[in-house]
């Protein structure tokens, strides 16, 4: 298909799209009982509800049913990819790595988003600091990988370094190091790519919320004799608990699903291989179908509480507001 | 417990044309309880806020006792301060609001929830000491920020607006509430608002201010009855006094044909253009021969113990609204034309370009 004809198609799909929601529009409006109310909410969820059925609750099942299978999909196998994901060594790293990003992750990002938001808040440059962090937000993982990439290029200690870290250390007449090759701490580096893309998005929240905490409260906390880190333990915190919450659960999700970043860096070889990629690996590279359906599911069941936590507390979050 | 006393503190908003608050000089006595009133902008709660240290002193000082607390940090001046909104600390307990200024203090528990008790049992506050702010009425989070103040047993309560939240009835109550407490502490308080009436009714003595400017500093009574000027005779009272413009003649008073009686100081100090006022409870209702102010009625309001006829009086030039307090029931009528007059002694005359009081 050439470009033109796909742009046709294009239009085609939007003017479908349109002429569909207009009779539908038409139709429903001109249902004046309550009854017809309901018909109307039924013809504007119907669509995206079978659009999720197909698009995500369909291959979910699916993917539950084959995480139960063999390689080729062909017979079941019982709870053994399973087994195999939390016995065999290779795959007891992955849970490991992912376990260290799932902890470090949302910690540190959150700390520097906080120290960061509260240090930089009421001061004159605000706005330009706040902006410098956020920043990497608007980059794409992959792309902030590629960036991190030069960082950590390595050279030998006797050659021209272009990575920036390796250079420094050779200027103060370190050998230059392997950044991302040695383990385990090359699992290290790649989550503070993470961590420098994340910490924008807790900061600006979290200034966010620091700054709708009424300015009544900070002064009578001053009268009450708080000031400095005590302010920020007894009144600040405290103040922004669920948004914290919300920061902390949704950089865990992010960070229970990264893939691009391990995929870019690494590939996942060198022993910092996490779930995502695993599952990407397994299913595509290895064709173990059943077991990369497996990893699929398992992140799932991780993902999930904290999903449901999260949602429970943005709402809390909102009824504070 | 402490006087207080400002010395050309002034206050000054950076990026503002004129200071906030030029330079105030008051002295508040040990134990008193002094009102701050005024419209709103007149830089009352500036004043307040420079005392308890949320507010830069751009110039002179600022004492409590004989400390200079000027440049202190508010944690410094032991003052404790009741806000409009009671910024109550909302992820605390009623009894952590209240000992939350003595845990910082590094008070021992024990000592600290004696005291919390103590104050909440003058408070009627001890079934709620357990519940969080957002489960309390308006009334008791009030109660709760007044707790706050006393557990503290600081020198000086400052209070700013704190009744401005509460519904009608409430507010009359807790008034009374504040007043009580007060003079049973007998800590120097600074009370902030901008209801006359609250501050007729709670401060031993009241300071108007207007333009981040003071007035008058009196007792309530004496603001009242000799208003310095023309914005204090107007702000004080309600319904407000009857400011009439006049001429003055031969040592008397014209409106119109009436002639208002004036006192001797007066008589011998006015000239040209003058203000006269009369408070809406010293007119006299006389017959129509006798020379009053005709005034024709347009609104009466009965209130019951009194009633206050509302009209204009029908001289030349604009026409002055006239605000009579009649005590007779139903005897006075909407197109109904009343006179009026008064006494020497009940007559406030002010210079109609400076606004200073004339009379004696």
């Amino acid at each position: 298909m050439t470009t033109p004809d796909k742009l046709i198609q294009m239009v085609i799909a939007c003017a479908l799209f349109f002429g569909v929601m207009a009779v539908i529009l038409l139709l429903t409006q001109r249902l004046k009982s309550r009854s017809g109310e309901r018909v109307q909410v039924a013809a504007f969820v119907a669509p995206a509800l079978l659009l999720v059925a197909v698009g995500l609750l369909y291959p979910a099942v699916t993917t539950i049913y084959q995480s139960f299978l063999d390689r080729s999909l062909s017979e079941s196998v019982g709870f053994d990819n399973y087994v195999k994901i939390f016995t065999d060594p290779s795959q007891v790293k992955v849970l490991r790595n992912t376990a260290i990003w799932v902890v470090l992750c949302p910690t540190l990002a959150t700390l520097i988003g906080l120290v960061y938001a509260v240090l930089v808040d009421g001061s004159r440059f605000e706005r330009l600091a706040k902006t410098m962090l956020f920043l990497p937000i608007a980059i794409s993982l992959v792309g902030a990988s590629i960036i991190w990439k030069f960082v950590y290029d390595y050279k030998a200690s006797d050659q021209t370094q272009i990575g920036v870290l390796n250079a420094l250390l050779q200027a103060i007449g370190v050998d230059t190091y392997r950044f991302l090759l040695t383990e385990p701490w090359n699992t290290l580096f790649l989550i503070v790519i993470f961590v420098w893309v994340q910490a924008g998005f807790a900061m600006t929240i979290l200034s966010a919320s620091i700054k709708a905490i009424p300015t009544e409260i900070i002064e009578a906390a001053k009268l009450d004799g708080v000031g400095g880190l005590k302010m920020f333990r007894y009144i600040t915190v405290p103040s922004i608990r669920p948004a914290l919450i919300v920061v902390l659960t949704t950089i865990s999700i992010a960070t229970l699903k990264v893939f691009d970043i391990v995929r870019t860096a690494t590939g996942g070889n060198f022993g910092t291989s996490v779930l995502a990629n695993e599952f990407y690996t397994q299913s595509f590279r290895a064709f173990e179908r059943g077991l990369g359906a497996a990893l699929g599911t398992l992140i799932f069941v991780l993902v999930l509480p904290i999903v449901i936590y999260n949602v429970r507390q943005m709402r809390k979050l909102e009824a504070t507001r | 417990m402490a006087t207080i006393s400002f010395k050309k503190a002034q206050r000054w908003y950076p990026g503002a044309d004129k200071p906030a608050v030029p330079g105030i000089d008051l002295d508040i006595r040990d134990g008193e309880f002094m009102v701050l009133v005024g419209p709103s902008g007149c830089g009352k709660s500036t004043t307040l806020r420079m005392l308890a240290g949320l507010e830069e002193v751009n110039d002179g000082q600022i004492f409590i006792g004989d400390r200079e607390v000027t440049k202190l940090p508010p944690k410094d001046r032991d003052i404790a301060m009741v806000f409009q909104n009671y910024a109550l600390y909302p992820h605390m307990s009623v009894a952590d609001n209240m000992g939350f200024a003595l845990k910082m203090a590094k008070m021992k528990p024990e000592e600290r929830k004696q005291r919390v008790e103590e104050a909440a049992r003058i408070l009627n506050l001890t079934e709620y000491l357990e519940r969080k702010p957002k489960a309390l009425s308006g009334g008791q989070r009030q109660r709760v920020a007044m707790g706050r103040a006393i557990v503290r047993q600081p020198q000086v309560f400052c209070m700013d607006e704190p009744l401005s939240n509460l519904d009608a009835k409430m507010r009359v109550q807790t008034r009374t509430d504040i007043a009580k407490l007060q003079a049973d502490l007998g800590i120097t308080t600074v009370y902030v608002t901008h209801d006359q009436v609250e501050a007729m009714t709670m401060g031993d003595r009241v300071a108007v201010m207007k333009d981040g400017v003071l007035q008058q500093v009196d007792t309530p009574l004496a603001l009242y009855d000799r208003p310095v000027n023309l914005f204090v005779a107007g702000f004080i009272g309600s319904p407000q006094m009857n400011l009439m413009g006049a001429h003055a003649k031969d040592g008397k008073a014209q409106i119109g044909d009436y002639l208002v009686p004036v006192d001797e100081t007066a008589a011998r100090k006015m000239s040209g253009d003058i203000v006269v006022g009369v408070r809406p409870e010293a007119w006299r209702v006389v017959g129509p021969d006798e020379g009053g102010l005709p005034v024709s009625v347009t609104v009466v309001e009965e209130l019951g113990s009194d009633a206050f006829v509302y009209g204009t009086s029908g001289v030349e030039g604009t026409p002055n609204n006239i605000i009579v307090r009649v005590s007779a029931r139903d005897t006075v009528h909407k197109g109904d034309t009343l006179h009026v007059t008064t006494d020497p002694r009940s007559v406030h005359v002010f210079d109609a370009d400076s606004g200073d009081r004339l009379s004696d």
